[in-house]
């Protein structure tokens, strides 16, 4: 199967108005005959649902917490990219697009790039008339802060609590549209498979949904023309990560089931600044905002005995001298500094504490200090700045972070990789598309700090309410479909019986043992470094785990109820087989790019070398059963307008 | 650490609740409240699994179900009512960032869901709040269809307001205010959105109109009226405070009578 991408015709500044201008439209008494599913309330699917609703098409919505203002999204600190150049630095739709391939590893398709770039702008002015508090200056204008990856401050901001604020936006948004009876509203939902019907042309469409009705245990049907997965990623299937507990990859792996392609799996993003893991009863690991890097100076000692001599708790930071610490991301990447991107800045640490300089109890950690920033702009600007990161250092920590530096860690963040789209963000499968973190569209290799805020925004505000549209002008004639059909049936009976066979097991160990067990695995052998043999080893551990889970995990209570167990053996089911993809798309790209670092392939100074001859492309892989390896299929990327360079960031 | 924990097991809304003992062992202080039910639920699973669900020292097979998402305190999801504390004994913090180093060993520790009249129990320590999600449904919101609005900072707002409304803007929507109110009054939570919105150009246009609305929507949803004890400010997690309650009461008396809605300190 050839890809096709269906990037518009013309210069890629002018690709997307083409597109606006030459696509189908539907008028308005005919959205009115046409129903829409989004799964996800994050920034991605609410903001698409209030702005489809508000078009006039009826929606349903389903998310897993008790309200939609509680997906993932809310828990974003550190802001949001737009080119707006309010700062006068220069920046441009331009430069925001090149930083995003460039910061991408040059993986990223231009056109989508482009376009989210183009977009950014209108998404903030969309959010101010929403009423969401960004910071501001003195003079009552939108104040900006820098991330990683840039050189201009384009980061927009609400204090540590960005996510929150423009979940909050769209989130009042879609109540008003839930007001007007535009969408309706499912909390307590899970989507556990999607339903196909083949339409008069004989091909599979996206038809409809079967749903967990967390409360009742009971599972429900719903149709509709045309799906939206807007799930977020995929990234607790290493266990421990910044996600909340409820992200899960399930609704995205029952759609790559069902014959839409899974891209670039193995591209995972490790967050430099998280608090480091404590204990073995850890259930999740906390961010430390990528902002904190604005102010804050990274570093480990210079002399190997420093370093023994804190993890022996004999030494602490503040003892060691000025000239005794290796302030390693400045030393090494002059340019950019504490500002490099994120995969730059999380292997810098590993190898740091690989050798021997790490710090904390584990030795897996080094310090981001705040000393200068304090004594540069003193107590009050950092802690307007900062506070509430800093009050939640310290109450998971119980250290003062105004007094001693903070220590932090890499920890999985964020996945690149998701469903496969098109520029229409459509799947494989016709009429499902996918939106924020659950596709693979914008970053490339890598995502840049506060680009995905922006990008969950922009697919959801700007680009779905065109391009679904342009889908569903030729549906207008097929009328309310029907969930009373054997395919349906067919959909629900195989939950069923996967929940049957997951309550009927009644082994001895729990759900959170093999969860946790898969997550070292990939740490471990798919994580921040990989190569051939470590993947090989982890390939061969998830398939025996996976057998064992499959014997001996107990999952209590009944099927119809409510019951959490249940829940989180339906996810982890699916993430084992997800993990092996991870591995498997690790394994094939013998590249290092971006977040994924094959050992094999390094720079003498150990930092990324891509091989752009054998792999410029996007791979997209295509399920054939379970535990069958799958098929992979290229989609070639062309760079016309980028010029192609080695990323670089130390001048 | 060691603990006993009393902790409320209801099967569903229309079951009697009641207290079950559990005893859990070697808790780092380090660990989370949560994850501390973590534990204990891993305990329960294993013992139930090994003694097939018979004879078991839990009565109840099914593991502690209690409410959770982001544990970092922002998507208020979680929500604990621990030895007669919304949140539990920490000032400012949400049951998921309450810490066990905030116990002493040996402690005797009482959990219970929310418990106020427009939030009914679901199973166990989890509650129904979607009577929060109705109240902004009334009108919690600025009506801006997608597209077409003015530049971004073609209205400066002083950062003064800004930063107000943004103190207004971080309730979470946990509901601990309600459930520390004798009343279960709502009036913080409200207040909060009313405030956030009307401190800014953008919401003071239908300030009168929202005000209205997501009063009576409150009153509709059966939750109590305020009668000035300010439990709420003193158990949110995110200090909210009650002067949001004071500019909701300016608004209400601003939409009767008319008056104009330009922010106040
Ligand atoms: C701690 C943290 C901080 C971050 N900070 C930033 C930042 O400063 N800037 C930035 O740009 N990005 C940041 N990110 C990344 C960004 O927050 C996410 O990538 C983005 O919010 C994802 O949005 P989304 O809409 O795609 O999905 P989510 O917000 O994850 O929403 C997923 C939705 O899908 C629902 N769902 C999932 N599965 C199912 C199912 N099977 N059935 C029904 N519903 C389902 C969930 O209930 C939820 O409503 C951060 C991420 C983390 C973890
Ligand atoms: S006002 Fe405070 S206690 Fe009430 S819902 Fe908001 S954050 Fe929770
Ligand atoms: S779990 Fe999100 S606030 Fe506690």
């Amino acid at each position: 199967m050839i890809l096709d991408s269906k990037i518009p015709e013309g210069p890629l500044s002018e690709k997307w108005t083409n597109y606006k201008t030459n696509q189908k439209l539907v008028n308005p008494a005919n959205k009115r005959k046409l129903d829409i599913i989004v799964v996800g309330t994050g920034l991605a699917g609410a903001s698409a649902a209030a702005s489809l609703g508000a078009l006039g098409f009826n929606v349903d919505i389903f998310c897993i917490q008790d309200s939609p203002r509680r997906a993932h999204s809310i828990a974003a600190q550190g802001g949001i990219n737009a080119a707006k150049n309010y700062q006068n630095d220069g920046d441009s739709v331009e430069r925001l697009f090149r930083d995003t391939i460039k910061g991408g590893d040059y993986r990223a398709r231009e056109a989508n790039v482009y376009r989210l770039a183009e977009v950014s702008g209108d998404i903030i002015d969309q959010c101010v008339a929403q009423g969401v508090p960004f910071a501001r200056d003195y003079g009552g204008l939108l104040d900006n802060r820098s991330f990683g990856g840039a050189q201009v401050s384009r980061t927009f901001y609400a204090r540590g609590q960005t996510g929150q604020q423009l979940l909050l936006g769209a989130y009042g948004a879609l109540s008003r549209e839930i007001n007007r009876g535009t969408v309706k509203l499912h909390t307590r939902s899970e989507m556990e498979e999607l339903v196909l019907v083949k339409n008069n042309d004989g091909v599979e469409c996206a038809r409809g949904i079967i749903v967990r009705n967390l409360v009742s245990g009971k599972l429900e049907r719903y149709s509709a023309h045309a799906v939206v997965i807007a799930t977020g990623g995929y990234g607790n299937v290493y266990y421990l990560s910044t996600n909340a507990m409820n992200s899960n990859g399930s609704a995205a792996w029952i759609c790559h089931r069902k014959g839409a392609f899974f891209a670039n799996p193995c591209y995972v993003q490790i967050h430099p600044t998280c608090i480091p893991v404590h204990g073995d009863y850890q259930s999740k690991l906390t961010l430390m905002s990528e902002s904190l890097r604005n102010d804050g100076r990274i570093w480990v000692p210079k002399k190997i005995e420093d370093s023994e001599a804190i993890r022996a708790g004999q030494k602490k930071a503040n003892d060691i001298a000025e000239e005794d610490r290796d302030y390693y991301l400045e030393r090494r990447y002059p340019a950019f500094g504490n500002l490099v991107p994120r995969d730059v800045a999380s292997r810098a640490a590993k190898e740091r504490c690989d050798a021997g300089y790490g710090v904390g109890p584990t030795g897996l950690a080094v310090f981001l200090d705040f000393s200068d920033a304090i004594k540069r702009l003193g107590i009050n600007v950092v802690k307007q700045k900062y506070g509430n990161l800093f009050q939640m250092y310290q109450k998971i920590t119980d250290e003062n972070p105004y007094e001693t530096p903070m220590m932090i860690y890499p920890a999985v963040h964020y996945t690149m990789g998701g469903l496969w789209v098109d520029y229409e963000l459509q799947t494989t499968i016709p009429g499902l598309f996918a939106a924020g973190e659950a596709n693979f569209s914008d970053h490339g290799a890598n995502r840049l700090g506060a680009s995905a805020l922006m990008q969950g925004l922009a697919d959801g505000y700007f680009v779905l309410p065109y391009t679904l549209q342009n889908y569903l002008s030729n549906q207008i004639t097929i009328g309310h479909i029907t969930t009373d059909t054997p395919e349906f049936d067919e959909a629900e009976r195989s939950v069923l019986e996967r929940e049957e066979r997951l309550m009927n097991i009644k082994g001895d160990k729990t759900v959170d043992f093999f969860h946790k067990e898969l997550g070292h695995i990939m740490w471990e052998k798919v994580g921040m470094s990989r190569n051939e043999a470590s993947l090989t080893e982890a390939a061969t551990m998830i398939d025996e785990l996976e057998k064992e889970f499959w014997q001996s995990v107990n999952v209590p209570g009944t099927i119809e109820s409510f019951n959490p167990e249940m829940e989180k053996a339906l996810r982890l089911a699916d993430y084992f087989e997800l993990a092996r993809l991870i591995t498997a798309d690790a394994l094939h790209r013998k590249e290092s790019c971006g977040g994924h670092f094959r050992t094999e392939s390094q720079t003498e100074e150990g930092e990324t070398k891509r091989d752009d001859e054998n792999f410029m492309y996007v791979a997209a892989w295509e399920y054939q059963g379970h535990s069958k390896p799958e098929t992979l299929h290229k989609e070639e990327l062309n760079y016309e307008h980028i010029k192609i360079a080695t990323r670089n960031y130390k001048n | 650490m060691n603990f006993k924990l009393h902790i409320w097991r209801q099967e569903n809304a229309k079951t009697k609740g009641r207290f079950e003992t559990y005893k859990v062992r070697d808790i780092s202080p380090d660990c989370s409240f949560l994850e501390m039910l973590d534990i204990l639920n891993e305990q329960i699973i294993s013992e139930n699994s090994k003694s097939g669900n018979q004879n078991s020292k839990f009565p109840i097979a099914h593991p502690v179900c209690f409410d959770n998402d982001c544990r970092e305190g922002i998507c208020g999801m979680c929500g604990l009512y621990i030895n007669g504390r919304p949140h539990g004994n920490d000032d400012g913090v949400t049951t998921c960032q309450l810490h066990m180093r905030k116990f002493k060993d040996g402690d005797e520790i009482w959990i219970e869901p929310w418990r106020a009249k427009p939030f009914p129990v679901i199973c166990d320590l989890v509650v129904d709040r979607s009577a929060f999600d109705k109240i902004i449904q009334s009108g919690g919101y600025v009506s801006v269809t997608t597209g077409g609005v003015p530049d971004a900072n073609s209205i400066p707002i002083p950062k003064r307001h800004a930063d107000m409304a943004m103190d207004a803007a971080e309730c979470i929507g946990c509901g601990a205010c309600v459930a520390a109110c004798k009343n279960a009054s709502a009036m913080l939570f409200v207040g909060a959105k009313v405030s956030h919105l009307a401190l800014l150009p953008q919401g003071q246009v239908e300030a009168s109109e929202r005000v209205k609305k997501m009063v009576c929507k409150m009153d509709e949803l059966g939750f109590g009226s305020c009668t000035n004890t300010y439990a709420c400010e003193a158990e949110c997690p995110k200090q909210i405070k009650r002067q949001n309650i004071a500019r909701l009461n300016r608004e209400w008396i601003c939409q009767i009578f008319g008056g104009n809605h330009k922010p106040q300190d």
